[in-house]
């Protein structure tokens, strides 16, 4: 738990009173529990532990989706530049980590660091940062995100018509204002659809994070079945977990998606019950 | 060039693996979509359902925690029937090979399902209207009219859950599967040379996915031949 570990240790409200207080609630809830089915189901056992496990995966996507939207906006505007300097660069980065699986990206990270100790050493990144199978995490995950949300937000911008952008070259409007008034709210509805698929990914991918021994949801799950032998139990509770969790991510954004489009929407329509697409 | 130590054989004998595994999945998945996309569009509500909860299961839970799943719990499941029938206590070990092209293929089937069934709908209407005029039933049609150009436009879908599936045969390493990744793995442990070797790996990916591509180009090109544009 960095974040919690990085709050604990900075405000002592947290460790005195939100931390104590979380702890009490999960034991309450594990109690009760384990009173409910007894002490044979290994999920109410563990309780507490899935709890956790299962915030590491919500703090690593929300930290990934985050970042990697801010470096994605950047890079989609390089591979979108016609200077070569700034174009070729972005296209390298975003095909390398778009044809290469996450698995190896995040191996290459964290123990391909361990070749250059003596070198990240001699610059201060190997015992706060590249020791750490969670910053390593953090970091492939974010680096992984940028590519595909840059290639999502440089379809977006390519999807602009036209004909706005000619109009808003007619008002005047040129470089940073007419990025930041006509193309970049445009692309963003353009492209919600598919980034709205691409943080579901990044979700699920978290998952991986379990292999370099960080106790995510799927990390526990091990942990705990390598305990308990309960595999069917343990993978049907965390698979459907990790289901509600999807479904969750694809409501808020079905949400944000028609609050963004609300102007395209006849009023009849409005009140009506949306059409659920299931387009992949 | 790279020096990898006179281990150079693990990047080959690993590729094979994984090519593989990755076009051995290939008839599954496409079975599966097939069955998938025909239950999702089917007027049979059971049909309807079973193809619904099958895609939004799949595609709503991490790979990887459904390889592990399929390969424990398959694992598990034969050994309590191996032991049920026989009687007395008995392994069963499932042999990574079958293992992961069954969990891949179920996976990446949920994906063709959708692919499939947006190819179906894509088909002109007004061309099985005219199929049932010329007397054909829904079967004939199907075979002769929507098959056919199905294709054309389900092979850019497909062609995309091939890249991602060929990455997706990483995860096999998980199961001891000893694909490209997890003789990397092994070769790196062994020179102490992680991220050299990698590094290796990834770029052998890149080049699968490179020539993937141009592959996937032509085919859609051959596919849309005789196809007016705009």
């Amino acid at each position: 738990m960095a974040l919690f570990s990085l709050l604990e240790r900075n405000i002592p409200f947290f460790r005195d009173t939100v931390r104590p207080a979380l702890d009490g609630a999960c034991d309450g809830v594990q109690e009760g529990l384990r009173s409910l089915v007894g002490e044979k189901s290994a999920v109410a056992f563990r309780f507490c532990d899935f709890v956790e496990g299962a915030w590491l995966t919500i703090e690593l996507t929300v930290l990934a989706v985050a970042i990697g939207f801010l470096f994605a906006v950047p890079v989609a505007l390089a591979r979108l530049s016609r200077n070569p300097l700034l174009r070729w660069p972005a296209f390298g980065f975003m095909f390398y980590f778009r044809g290469t699986p996450l698995l190896v990206q995040i191996f290459l990270i964290y123990y391909g660091a361990g070749q250059f100790v003596a070198e990240l050493k001699s610059v201060g990144l190997w015992d706060g940062f590249f020791r750490e199978a969670y910053f390593c995490a953090v970091l492939t995950l974010v680096l992984n995100t940028t590519a595909y949300s840059a290639e999502i937000i440089r379809g977006g911008i390519l999807g602009v018509p036209f004909g706005e952008i000619e109009a808003a070259r007619a008002y005047g409007m040129s470089g940073v204002k007419l990025y930041w008034r006509i193309i970049l709210p445009k692309a963003a509805r353009v492209a919600l659809p598919a980034y709205t698929n691409e943080v579901v990914f990044i979700f699920q991918a978290t998952s991986l994070v379990s292999v370099i021994t960080l106790l995510d949801l799927t990390g526990i799950a091990r942990d705990v079945i390598s305990d308990t032998f309960r595999t069917f139990e343990v993978w049907i509770f965390v698979g459907l977990t990790y289901l509600c969790i999807s479904y969750l991510i694809l409501y808020g954004f079905k949400r944000l998606e028609r609050r963004l489009m609300r102007h395209l929407q006849r009023h009849s329509e409005r009140t009506s019950v949306p059409r659920v697409s299931h387009a992949g | 060039m790279i020096d990898f130590k006179g281990y150079e054989w693990v990047f080959w004998e690993g590729l094979q693996v994984t090519l593989s595994v990755g076009l051995a999945t290939i008839p599954v998945a496409l079975l599966l979509g097939l069955l998938g996309a025909w239950g999702k569009l089917s007027r049979n509500p059971v049909a309807r359902l079973v193809a619904g909860t099958y895609t939004t299961v799949v595609r709503g839970i991490p790979e990887l925690v459904l390889i592990l799943l399929v390969y424990f719990g398959l694992t598990l499941a034969l050994q309590d029937l191996a032991s049920w029938i026989e009687g007395g206590a008995s392994t069963v070990d499932i042999p990574p090979f079958p293992a992961g092209v069954i969990t891949l293929g179920l996976i990446y089937g949920a994906f063709a399902t959708e692919v499939f069934r947006g190819a179906f709908l894509a088909v002109d209407r007004g061309q099985i209207e005219a199929a049932q005029a010329f007397g054909m039933r829904r079967s004939l049609a199907l075979r002769r009219i929507v098959l056919p150009q199905m294709w054309r436009f389900a092979l850019p879908g497909l062609g995309n859950l091939w890249l991602v599936l060929i990455k997706a045969t990483s995860l096999m390493s998980i199961i001891q599967l000893p694909e490209l990744m997890r003789m990397t793995d092994v070769a790196a442990r062994a020179v102490r040379l992680p991220f050299t070797f990698y590094f290796g790996a990834s770029l052998i990916y890149l080049t699968i996915t490179i020539i993937s591509i141009v592959v996937l180009q032509r085919a859609e090109r051959w596919a849309n031949r005789g196809i007016r544009r705009a």
